[in-house]
């Protein structure tokens, strides 16, 4: 397929879809289009948005491909929906931080670093699709464990969990125990390396 | 008076850090005693504003009380059998504090991310959700207790005893507040109490302040870390004043 057609197709199927868009999703509706020129054409597009001059850019969020409307005219579209923005608390952000950083984890174990009861803050974010069910904890009690969900993603602009700020360091720590583990967050692809892999070779 | 269901956002270990930060001390080396004696304070302070003062915050004086009575012991009488023996009393609860630390710093980067239906838009399927939890967004209720405790302190002190007669409910406290926040436009948080006289005058305000926060028919905030708090309307009068008339008030309704 001509790269300008494969273009115009693409952003007609970015323009009408209402979730992100995955690249298998993509070659599986153009049949026959390959991954890796799909991959080309949108990073093309993702370019040409960034440029300038438009009102929308080409997101990674969630595993997908999505337009989103530029930042810097938020306002503007506030202003189309005469809504106030859904705002979240502190609790819900902090409690959500916890999980996003450390999941899974069990609302006692959350509780344990906030200092306070979360089952308010739990219920809300399983309400809003924010976080789940994952499993349940081999422990007495078998309570359940949480973790983000898609939406979650999707909300904060993430491709994936990997693209989580790193947490900082406990700096002014000094004491002898090591802190608790620091597995990095589930879903966390391998980056490939090859890329890389030229640089090494300088060393015969 | 109403008892007040206020929706306390932080626990012990955030009002812990406002302290540690207001005083300008390290977390790594708490002054116990004085923030101790400030924690306790603020605590008898949302006690006596009837605010619901969870467990956990008694627990945390508690701790706070024993790390103090610890850190006056002579190292050497320590208890032979104590699992910390020789530590500082003070670890457990650095530790915890760091940690809870952390988390709040990987939230505020969170909240400064392109946020989808804040920043961002996208096609979607319905508009976008209402507005629903509360945003005390730049403001912290630690900070509006302080500011509270504050004008407390500056009333007349014989005010104790006078008889206030018509005395004000907090429902039309609201209703008073609104009319004059549309007028002035924004107010300093100070000024909403320039005429009260008493202490259960100044608590009312602040209760009716709180709960027009709760229904976002006002919205505070503050620009820099102890500036002014600013009050400020936040949606058209009369839209509000429905919402008033509809507010659930704990004791007026379930009388619980």
């Amino acid at each position: 397929m001509e790269h300008d057609q494969l273009k115009s197709i693409l952003e007609s199927l970015l323009f009408a879809s209402e979730e992100p868009v995955t690249l298998a999703r993509f070659a599986d509706v153009l049949e026959g289009a390959e991954r890796k020129e799909i991959a080309a054409v949108l990073a093309d597009m993702q370019a040409e948005y960034d440029a300038g001059g438009r009102g929308f850019r080409l997101s990674e969020v969630a595993g997908g491909f999505q337009l989103r409307t530029a930042r810097e005219n938020a306002d503007w579209v506030k202003k189309l929906y005469r809504d106030r923005p859904a705002r979240m608390g502190r609790a819900t952000l902090e409690t959500l931080a916890i999980i996003a950083y450390k999941q899974p984890m069990t609302r006692a174990e959350i509780e344990a670093i906030r200092g306070v009861d979360v089952d308010g803050v739990v219920a809300t974010l399983l309400d809003r699709r924010l976080i789940r069910i994952v499993a349940r904890k081999d422990v007495p009690g078998r309570p359940f464990l949480y973790g983000t969900t898609p939406e979650f993603l999707q909300l904060f602009n993430l491709k994936d969990l990997s693209q989580l700020p790193t947490l900082k360091e406990m700096e002014e720590m000094t004491l002898p125990e090591p802190p608790e583990d620091e597995a990095p967050p589930a879903n966390n692809e391998p980056v490939d390396s090859e890329e890389n892999s030229d640089k090494i070779n300088t060393q015969e | 008076m109403n008892k007040f269901q206020l929706e306390i956002f932080e626990g012990p270990l955030d009002l812990l850090l406002h302290l540690i930060k207001k005083n300008e001390v390290s977390i790594t080396d708490i002054p116990i005693a004085v923030i101790t004696e400030q924690y306790l304070a603020m605590l008898e302070l949302m006690e006596g504003l009837d605010l619901d003062v969870a467990g956990e915050f008694l627990v945390m004086a508690a701790t706070l009380v024993h790390i103090k009575s610890r850190m006056l012991l002579p190292p050497d009488e320590s208890d032979a059998g104590d699992e910390e023996e020789g530590g500082d009393p003070r670890d457990e609860l650095m530790r915890r504090l760091l940690e809870y630390q952390r988390f709040k710093e990987a939230a505020g980067e969170l909240e400064r991310r392109d946020i989808l239906r804040r920043d961002v838009f996208a096609r979607s399927p319905e508009p976008p959700e209402k507005a629903e939890t509360i945003g005390f967004e730049s403001v912290s209720l630690f900070d509006l207790i302080s500011a509270l405790r504050a004008v407390i302190e500056r009333l007349p002190k014989d005010s104790a005893h006078r008889v206030v007669l018509d005395t004000v409910s907090v429902r039309e406290k609201m209703s008073l507040l609104l009319q004059d926040l549309h007028r002035r436009g924004q107010v300093v948080f100070q000024e909403l109490f320039a005429a009260a006289v008493s202490r259960l005058e100044v608590i009312v305000t602040f209760l009716a302040m709180l709960e027009l926060v709760k229904i976002r028919a006002v919205k505070i905030s503050q620009e820099e870390a102890a500036g002014p708090i600013v009050i400020a309307p936040a949606a058209p009068l009369e839209e509000v004043q429905e919402k008033i008339a509809g507010v659930m008030i704990e004791d007026e309704n379930n009388g619980a």
